[in-house]
């Protein structure tokens, strides 16, 4: 704009003003009264009813290290049996083949109609029905079996898949149905375009409600405190039973919850950025 | 006429329906495409060329009717006066004589360039990986993209994917190469070198069947010309006979609007 048209004759020439940024002044206002709020909060724990102490005492307390293992270990391989079931749900969904059709919807309609809890429990509880399972000789006692740990792994992982398999389905459905079609021009079957061409693009849309399910997960596994599986939760009230410390373990629990949480996300945003791949955002 | 006295057809197509719903979409289409033969089929959209060519594929079951490649029935093994559906495995296996190139190219987005070439001779043919990059690189340098291997398709134009997906159904080593409306989905700039990539293609002596509105190529390249309406070969010939002086009123009432 050095070369003034003759029409902005009459215009002043700007060209050498300085631009003064647009003031915030709402924001700050907005920080300040969140900063008053804060310290008050703050204030107000610091002088209420908690022994500090003790949250840094048990932090990292045996009992509870154990139990911060297990919620994690839980939460993992349930998981995993989620999604190992969901993708086979969905799979089996999306299929042409009406029996496998129904027995997936099936599936999602049984173990998403019934709460969790009652899940867990009713397979803690699986040795009231069959006292024994296997087949002749090759048969154990239910109740050897059906310890916490396998009866959570088995209630939180059946019931994640049930709504794994809707998230696996919406990937699938966001697929381009040319992708299905050139997959096929090929000669790829199936099963092979599925695993080589359309799980690979779905994933950009699995991932972010998936991330979302396995946050879920892991404060799910506290669920299982009701049938004794000993997750940090079930330690840290096992802990407040003895010495009445009920906050104090609350809190120590909270915080480790937030942790491991607060290490998911970044791994998340490595896993997203390596499945959009080719797509721009992509590399 | 070239092909006319080379015996058995390469494509044969007999007598074939299909419908969609209560849509007729084929109403009794009989064509042969012989070895080496280029064969371009025109008409308005909806008049059944996508899906007679998509048919030759399987990509659509036909109703009635049947189709041979190569002297082998597609989708039926033949027992007695029986014909059986064949399983998926098969008809993955019949679809391999067969290289399709799609009017949206439909390249795989999540793969390079030359990941989309050798994902088929790789994971469906299982050929060595160290030949078939071989291969798709001199496939690439073939239709002028040598320098584009590693590119995904995002970071290409639409003529380039398009030519990287004619190197992809190539690297196939197909017996027939089947185009559907190539260059609708291009910018008009763009057609040409998708055009060019083609002609060199016909020119060695790959057989093709070409759905196309490129009237201008057809006329310079096809040996036959087929124009189909309503489900329906209304006329078939030369590219002189049916471009240049067609003798149907229906073929001639769609040679002047196309190109008026």
């Amino acid at each position: 704009m050095t070369q003034a048209s003759p029409s902005q004759a009459a215009l002043p020439d700007i060209s050498g003003y300085t631009v003064v940024p647009q003031r915030h002044w709402k924001r700050w206002l907005a920080v300040a009264v969140i900063a008053v709020l804060l310290a008050g909060l703050v204030r107000a724990f610091a002088q209420g009813q908690i022994e500090w102490r003790y949250v840094g005492q048990f932090l990292t307390a045996q009992s509870i290290l154990s139990g911060l293992v297990n919620t994690v270990l839980m939460s993992i391989g349930a998981m995993a049996l989620g999604i190992a079931l969901g993708i086979t749900a969905a799979v089996m969904r999306m299929s042409p083949n009406p029996v496998l059709q129904g027995v997936a919807m099936g599936y999602a309609w049984l173990f998403r109609g019934t709460p969790v809890i009652l899940q867990l429990l009713l397979w803690f509880n699986l040795a009231l029905v069959f006292p024994t399972i296997g087949f002749g000789d090759w048969s154990w006692r239910t109740v050897d079996v059906m310890t916490p740990a396998v009866a959570a792994l088995l209630g939180l992982g059946i019931n994640q898949g049930a709504y794994t398999s809707e998230v696996m389905r919406a990937g699938m459905l966001s697929v381009d149905q040319g992708q299905y079609e050139a997959a096929k021009a090929i000669g790829m079957t199936r099963m092979m375009s599925l695993r080589r061409i359309v799980f690979p693009q779905a994933m950009r849309v699995i991932i972010p409600p998936l991330g979302n399910e396995f946050i879920g997960m892991i404060k799910l596994t506290s669920l299982a405190s009701v049938i004794q599986f000993a997750e940090i939760l079930h330690n840290a009230q096992n802990i407040y039973y003895a010495n009445s410390r009920v906050i104090e373990l609350l809190i120590v629990a909270g915080i480790w919850y937030l942790v491991v949480v607060s290490i998911l996300t970044p791994g998340q945003m490595l896993l997203e950025r390596h499945f959009a791949r080719g797509t721009q955002g992509g590399r | 006429m070239k092909a006319a006295e080379m015996g058995r057809p390469l494509v044969s197509i007999a007598g074939v329906h299909k419908h969609f719903g209560s849509f007729h979409a084929l109403k009794g289409v009989s064509l042969d495409v012989h070895a080496g033969e280029v064969m371009c089929i025109i008409g308005a959209s909806g008049s059944g060329k996508t899906t007679l060519l998509r048919c030759i594929n399987q990509l659509v079951e036909i109703d009635r009717g049947a189709i041979w490649v190569d002297g082998e029935l597609t989708g039926y093994r033949i027992e007695g006066t029986r014909l059986h559906r064949l399983p998926e495995k098969e008809i993955a296996r019949q679809r391999l004589a067969t290289g399709m190139v799609f009017q949206r190219f439909n390249l795989f987005p999540h793969m390079t360039a030359l990941e989309n070439i050798i994902e088929g001779p790789v994971r469906v043919q299982r050929r060595p990986r160290a030949e078939v990059v071989a291969e798709a690189r001199a496939l690439l340098a073939r239709v002028g993209l040598e320098s584009k291997a590693d590119a995904y398709p995002a970071a290409l134009s639409g003529g380039q994917q398009q030519r990287v997906a004619i190197a992809r159904a190539l690297a196939m080593k197909p017996k027939l190469m089947l185009f559907d409306e190539p260059t609708s989905a291009l910018d008009p700039e763009l057609v040409g070198e998708v055009l060019a990539a083609m002609k060199e293609l016909a020119a060695s002596g790959m057989t093709m069947i070409v759905v196309t509105h490129e009237l201008g190529f057809a006329r310079e390249v096809a040996d036959r010309v087929v124009y189909m309406d309503a489900g329906m070969i209304v006329e078939s010939g030369t590219a002189a006979e049916v471009l240049g002086s067609p003798k149907e009123a229906r073929t001639r009432a769609f040679l002047s609007a196309v190109l008026s």
